[in-house]
């Protein structure tokens, strides 16, 4: 083909490219670029060419600011927690559902459990304010009938934490179990069948098929979590924690949003995403390779 | 499915039941005790009687919302969001999918775009510069702030460029035998073989805008151009005194604030709720999709 039969024959898929090429320059390339306000003594007004240059002073503040190791703390704590419970309930959630023989309860258990996947945190946030209150929420009055006392569910620094694992579960464990039901429907059926005849018990075929049978999406989705170990849930944290659990609930996305959004603090706040996206990106390069390695992942 | 062959023992079989029971419930309880709230008297609300079952039956939290002009008005906003975003991502998403899916004969510069675009998934910029560019195109305070930011969702374009890529290649064959251009292969012949893959795209994106509220929060300054969630996130989890006017106080005096909360919070449900038998019938074939490429 000439090399103008060629062009005449590719121009139709650059047509169909543009818009998409426009918007993305402008709302990710460009903020990309917007990173040298991490260098930048930001100027209202002044934007990103009118503002004088710092150097890497706003690195130093950020070193400086009292909390940021605690923050990068907490963020991996709370990533990492949730990361390991959202392995652990879909699986089992999973296997629970695999024995139920009745197609009508398997159905209406799992139609149930998506639900609060497609819902808001705000939503969510909503009801988990309302339910956890310690003065009229249901949760604290089941616990006083037993005779515990009060849960400063949202409240005490101490708890917070535990309470965004366990409202994180609720959000995606239903979500979570469609993928490990699915490796659990393509496992070989003839498999189990040779293991009866041989007089495994049922323990031994979940330990010897069905586990091994499941590994590979297990070892997958735990190493790509890898890649979002500081992500900890913003959504879910900005709209449920406050200054009273600042210390163990603080995140590096909440830090990056007061510091910028409302201290105005510009340079400070592209500064700390800057660390964290060169981060991520190594984290999910490392994620990726390992999951090619381990479970023969490949994204494209 | 293999363990049909063997029957658990009945006591595990009831086990198993009881704990899958539990935590159906401990999903639907919630969701119910917000509606019974909404449904009663502010007194047997602030009595801590209500479980899951209305005490005193009123619809006057409904009331009051429905007659907030503010609610109302959100609610449009996030109608309008959904109606018109909607489109404009899942146009683009066919779009960019389409040159993505082709080989890297037919289109010599795919690998170069491909990266362009995964880029953009594996790094950015940050929440400052993104506003700061978004402020810069004059966007702040407009409706369009909500829907061009985000237009291209690269992760729903790798997924139904897959789709593309995995649909039949004897039907695409014949048709360029005959003549048939990109526009032609991908309008007669691939988007109807992915039609199942675009409904599911599409009501995500759907409730994606409807459930988004991040955006409206920080791009707009005013509150009464909030959608429906921002303004929620505003008058539920972050209450500003600002935003109440003289007669949602004097009302609050009467109805309770928790009842009329969860009224707000499940009329923002009922949206999600009407789709919901459609997203149960076609995500399960998604997530499938998008977590374990074949």
């Amino acid at each position: 083909m000439t090399a103008r039969g060629r062009l005449r024959r590719e121009l139709p898929l650059y047509v169909m490219l543009a818009p998409a090429i426009v918007l993305v320059l402008v709302y990710a390339y460009a903020p990309m670029v917007g990173i040298v306000m991490a260098f930048q003594r930001v100027l209202p007004g002044k934007g990103i060419f009118g503002s004088p240059w710092v150097g890497l002073a706003n690195f130093q503040r950020v070193l400086e600011m009292p909390t940021i190791f605690q923050v990068v703390w907490n963020t991996v704590r709370i990533a990492g927690l949730k990361a390991i419970a959202g392995v652990i309930v879909p699986v089992a959630v999973a296997l629970m559902l695999n024995d139920v023989r009745s197609r009508l309860i398997k159905r209406s258990v799992q139609t149930i459990i998506y639900l609060p996947h497609f819902l808001s945190w705000v939503i969510l946030a909503g009801i988990v304010v309302d339910i956890l209150s310690p003065s009229e929420g249901v949760a604290n009055k089941a616990l006083a009938l037993v005779g515990i006392r009060p849960i400063f569910f949202l409240g005490d620094d101490r708890v917070f934490p535990w309470t965004m694992v366990v409202t994180d579960v609720w959000k995606s464990f239903g979500f979570g179990t469609i993928v490990y039901l699915a490796a659990l429907m393509d496992i070989d059926p003839t498999l189990y069948e040779a293991a009866m005849a041989d007089g495994a018990t049922r323990w031994q075929q979940t330990r010897h098929i069905t586990l091994p049978g499941i590994a590979g999406t297990i070892i997958m989705l735990s190493t790509l979590s890898l890649g979002n170990i500081l992500n900890a849930g913003f959504d879910q944290i900005f709209n449920l924690y406050g200054p009273l659990v600042y210390r163990t609930g603080d995140i590096i996305d909440t830090l990056v949003y007061r510091t910028g959004m409302l201290d105005n603090q510009f340079g400070v706040a592209t500064a700390v995403g800057l660390l964290k996206s060169v981060v991520s990106l190594l984290l999910i390069g490392i994620a990726y390779k390992l999951a090619a390695k381990w479970a023969d992942y490949r994204i494209f | 499915m293999g363990s049909k062959l063997f029957r658990p023992p009945l006591a595990q079989s009831i086990l198993n039941l009881v704990v899958l029971g539990l935590l159906g419930l401990l999903c639907l309880f919630p969701i119910l005790h917000i509606l019974a709230l909404s449904l009663s008297s502010s007194t047997a609300a602030g009595s801590g009687r209500v479980t899951i079952f209305p005490v005193d039956l009123t619809t006057l939290s409904y009331r009051f919302v429905l007659d907030t002009p503010a609610f109302g008005k959100a609610f449009l906003i996030s109608l309008q969001r959904v109606l018109v975003g909607t489109p404009i991502n899942m146009a683009l998403t066919v779009l960019v999918a389409y040159p993505l899916s082709r080989s890297p004969k037919a289109f010599r510069a795919r690998g170069f775009f491909a990266w362009f675009f995964l880029i953009t998934v594996l790094f950015s910029g940050g929440l400052i510069p993104w506003y700061m560019v978004i402020r810069q195109t004059g966007l702040i305070d407009k409706f369009w702030a909500l829907i061009l930011p985000g237009a291209v969702p690269v992760l729903n374009v790798i997924l139904l460029a897959n789709a593309f890529r995995n649909s039949p290649a004897e039907l695409e064959e014949a048709a360029v035998m005959d003549g048939a251009g990109h526009w032609t292969i991908l309008w007669r012949i691939l988007l109807p073989l992915s039609a199942p893959v675009l409904a599911t795209v599409t009501l995500f994106v759907a409730v994606g805008h409807w459930n988004s509220w991040f955006d409206g929060l920080i791009l707009m300054n005013s509150p009464e151009r909030y959608p429906l969630q921002s303004y929620l996130q505003t008058i539920i989890i972050n209450p500003d005194p600002r935003m109440l006017t003289e007669r949602d106080l004097a009302i609050l005096k009467v109805i309770n604030n928790r009842t009329t909360k969860a009224a707000q919070i499940f009329i923002a449900m009922v949206p999600i709720l009407v789709v919901y038998p459609f997203l149960q019938r076609y995500f399960t074939a998604g997530v499938k999709l998008g977590a374990i490429k074949g």
